[in-house]
């Protein structure tokens, strides 16, 4: 039941080499394509709700099709629709955005040990499909098995195409259907959380992490404005975890 | 015009703590203490982002009747602990978040 010798569960999974030889990239990016399904679904309703902020925020069409397009980040264009409503100074939204997104330098970092042996241009493409989302699908995915790395082109492609459908459709037509984004459609995406949190629980540690990670989100939260809580309850709690796994293991 | 440039300024700070880290690790030896510490990365960040969906509204905690979300979480965590199915639960959380705004409005 508990795993405690992390290196040795890496060793035991195919090296990325062997998996790229013996896999077929078109099935697994289907399959990755059909894992997002909760994703899209969430992302969707998201994006549409955000087509219509930017737009009443002042931004053109173009803009709020381009801010999907080109940033691709959920919670940073919203609040950055924010900032342009309230037309603040370009170098306080360029910071905030890199602020609001650094978090991912987390999960880009964790992704890694398991996408070893690719090409440069690989990790150019599957660093920039890299949400809160697709991530929490990915971790939890790679634990169980290793899988082609077109599996997460699949993921990422899915989920960017229905960002950016969701952004042109509520950037159209959004003032044409009101009430859609009342719906609590968006809910897909904190109920999926929930399942891959779940899914994450191998152990007791990893249990106890994640409690204190919530339990220490929460308070930076309160003491802090911005994201600084999830950076700061993520790095605080992988450092006393890992640090008592290490002291349990060496003695 | 400027927009637009702010907006691809926006996207490269966005896109280079995406890419970088993921970009160089995977291509160095890490250290075993920082794998190790990696590990619980994933669950501390959906812990993070997560539980202040659920329990706060408008940066207070809410744990009163009105806060749906935390009312659909409930059936999504049982869902999820029983069946580790992800359609599944999105299914049931999104019902019981319907739900709950057309049957207990009170917000």
């Amino acid at each position: 039941m508990m795993r405690k010798y992390w290196g040795k569960e890496m060793m035991s999974l195919p090296t990325t080499e062997a998996t790229l030889k013996t896999a077929n990239p078109v099935g697994e990016l289907a399959a990755g394509v059909s894992q997002a399904t909760p994703i899209m679904l969430g992302y969707v309703v998201l994006a549409m709700a955000f087509g219509i902020l930017a737009r009443e925020a002042g931004l053109t069409i173009l803009e709020t099709v381009a801010m999907s397009v080109i940033v691709f980040a959920g919670a940073s264009q919203f609040i950055a629709a924010g900032m342009f409503a309230a037309a603040m100074s370009p170098a306080t939204i360029i910071l905030t955005t890199f602020l609001v997104n650094l978090r991912h330098i987390l999960m880009s970092a964790s992704l890694a040990p398991y996408l070893r042996g690719l090409k440069l241009h690989s990790y150019a493409l599957l660093g920039w499909g890299i949400t809160d989302e697709t991530f929490a699908v990915h971790s939890t995915v790679y634990r169980e098995r290793r899988r082609h790395h077109w599996f997460i082109y699949g993921t990422n492609f899915a989920a960017y195409a229905a960002w950016v459908s969701g952004t042109v459709i509520g950037a159209l037509f959004g003032s044409i259907v009101p009430g859609i984004d009342q719906l609590p459609l968006g809910f897909a995406l904190p109920a999926m959380f929930i399942c891959l949190l779940v899914m994450q629980l191998s152990d007791r540690l990893v249990l106890y992490a994640g409690v204190l990670a919530a339990g220490l989100s929460l308070l930076f939260g309160q003491l802090w404005e911005g994201n600084w809580n999830i950076i700061l309850a993520t790095v605080l709690t992988a450092t006393i975890a890992s640090g008592w796994e290490k002291w349990k293991i060496s003695g | 015009m400027e927009n637009l440039w702010i907006i691809v300024a926006m996207g490269a700070v966005t896109y280079l703590p995406r890419a970088i880290p993921l970009a160089v690790l995977a291509q160095i030896k890490i250290p075993e203490g920082f794998i190790r510490w990696l590990r619980f990365v994933p669950v501390a960040v959906l812990a993070a982002l997560l539980a202040p969906e659920l329990l706060l509204r408008d940066g207070a905690f809410d744990l009163s009747l009105s806060n749906h979300y935390l009312l659909a979480a409930v059936p999504c965590f049982l869902v999820a602990v029983k069946t580790k199915n992800l359609l599944l639960t999105v299914g049931v959380g999104l019902a019981a978040a319907i739900l709950l705004q057309s049957y207990l409005p009170g917000v």
